[in-house]
């Protein structure tokens, strides 16, 4: 076989169905766009239930959470994950998901050495990175306050 | 005694009998189109353990002895296990078979581990150093997602190239007796790598392989694919397949309608959510063991070409930017021990 990389490189790429794009786009942005107006529902519900201004969206995130958990847990997120893509991916509810999905299954590995080691293997970059931005950002905001 | 011909392919004097073979799968491959064709079929995912890699193990366990039961064999009879997976030092295999009590050759070739353990046990009777082996594998969806991929519960999205693990085993007894189908020839494959890096397309990575192999089992020969009633490839699903073609045409030898694939049998791609086809050592050998061997015993198949081909990479070495390296091994299985291959069926 005399082919090269990158001409076989490119046999692959037109022997490879694409993503559906359009479809894919159109789901994310109705179930993103679903998950964040239940946010929003809940957020009145519990304004009109007595939450404060400054508490209502904390409210928000941990019932999105615990739903979203819960929905995992129940073999239910994934099933709808694997329609809406970054619709379920990007809300908290994704976030939420990484980090329930491991601990399920690695639980089998002890609660140690499993459950809690594996717990934040995929939500893991999230933490250190969203971190480090935020220590950025607060150094930005500092350095801008002096002058 | 096992003869070279050419420069890679082994031709066998005696060709060692599969004796018995048998299949083993679960939900999703008893709903696929060979549903009927599984010896076993286990509706729990668990298979009655309390993890995903006991449940592969006890996979291999009863495929295994049901193949001993088929052949009215105590595993005392057998002096070889010729098995591997796809986990981490075969763990399937390893704990599958430790209660048999069977001399064990663990084989790592990742989807190719089939058509290797048929090669490696056949040549191992044609030497005489055995009566009687085993030649088994197995796959199984949870184990796989675990090691290569996501946790189940994680909600992603596949892409269209991806390939849907089989939960399936496959077993074959070899022996030295009369009964049909018989190994008359094979390739062990050569690692082959043509820079896909994308661990969701995995038949593309392997396609390279075997177009290699089957060309070079066509040189040494002299064989046509067409004088074979299928060329059936391991697990290259619909991207693999695509290109294995375009590859061999360009070898000069066109596959025309002889080719099959596995991965492209055991599920039905318009009802079940498999997107590229099967895949997993399972694949390959619950299709040959449950489906294409018992069409070679009857004799509605004469001869075929069994290509198993295997991913040969790691997430550890994938994520550091390695190309995956794809094999292919070959095994010409007949329904007769000897004569000329003349049939044109396809």
């Amino acid at each position: 076989m005399k082919m090269t990389p990158e001409e076989y490189g490119e046999l692959a790429r037109q022997a490879s169905p694409p993503s559906p794009t359009g479809k894919n786009l159109a789901m994310a942005f109705l179930v993103g766009g679903g998950i964040c107006m239940l946010g929003e529902g809940l957020r009145l519900c519990y304004r009109a239930l007595g939450a404060t201004e400054q508490n209502a969206p904390t409210l928000v995130s941990v019932t999105l959470v615990a739903l979203a958990v819960a929905l995992t847990g129940l073999g239910v997120y994934d099933k709808l994950a694997k329609v809406a893509g970054a619709g379920t991916l990007v809300p908290i509810t994704g976030f939420a998901n990484a980090v329930a999905s491991p601990s399920i299954e690695f639980k089998s590995e002890g609660l140690v050495l499993g459950l809690a080691a594996k717990m934040f293997l995929i939500a893991g970059p999230v933490l250190v990175y969203g971190t480090a931005a935020s220590v950025a950002y607060g150094v930005l905001v500092w350095l801008w306050g002096l002058f | 005694m096992a003869l070279r011909k050419g420069r890679h392919t082994i031709l066998f004097e005696t060709p060692p009998s599969l004796r018995a073979f048998a299949a083993i799968g679960s939900d999703m491959e008893a709903q696929g189109p060979l549903g009927q064709c599984f010896d076993l079929i286990e509706r729990d995912a668990y298979f009655g353990q309390d993890s995903w890699e006991r449940a592969e193990s006890q996979m291999q366990e009863r495929v295994v002895r049901r193949v001993l039961e088929k052949a009215q064999l105590p595993p005392s009879q057998v002096q070889g296990a010729f098995a591997g997976d796809l986990l981490n030092q075969c763990v399937g295999s390893t704990y599958g078979l430790r209660g048999l009590g069977v001399p064990y050759v663990g084989l790592f070739g990742a989807c190719s581990t089939m058509a290797e353990a048929l090669v490696a046990a056949a040549v191992f009777l044609e030497a005489g150093a055995m009566e009687r082996a085993v030649a088994c594998t197995s796959s199984h969806f949870c184990t796989a997602e675990r090691q290569f991929r996501y946790p189940l519960e994680y909600g992603g999205q596949r892409p269209p190239t991806a390939q849907w693990t089989a939960t399936a085993a496959g077993a074959a007894l070899l022996d030295r007796g009369e009964r049909p189908p018989f190994i008359r020839g094979a390739v062990v494959g050569a690692i082959r790598d043509l820079g896909i890096t994308d661990a969701a397309n995995m038949g593309a990575a392997m396609a390279p392989a075997a177009a290699d192999t089957l060309a070079r089992f066509f040189a040494d020969t002299g064989l046509r694919p067409q004088q074979f009633d299928l060329v059936v490839t391991g697990d290259l699903g619909l991207v693999g397949s695509r290109l294995l073609r375009q590859l061999l045409e360009e070898e000069g030898f066109p596959l025309d309608r002889c080719h099959a694939d596995c991965g492209l049998m055991l599920y039905d791609r318009q009802k079940q959510d498999v997107h590229a086809g099967g895949s997993g050592c399972g694949c390959s050998a619950a299709v040959l063991c449950g489906h294409l061997l018992p069409l070679l015993r009857q004799g509605t198949l004469q001869n075929l070409l069994f290509v198993a081909t295997g991913a040969l990479m790691s997430p550890t070495v994938v994520q550091q930017g390695e190309s995956i390296p794809g094999i292919a091994h070959l095994v010409w299985l007949s329904h007769k021990k000897s004569g000329e291959v003349a049939s044109c069926r396809c």
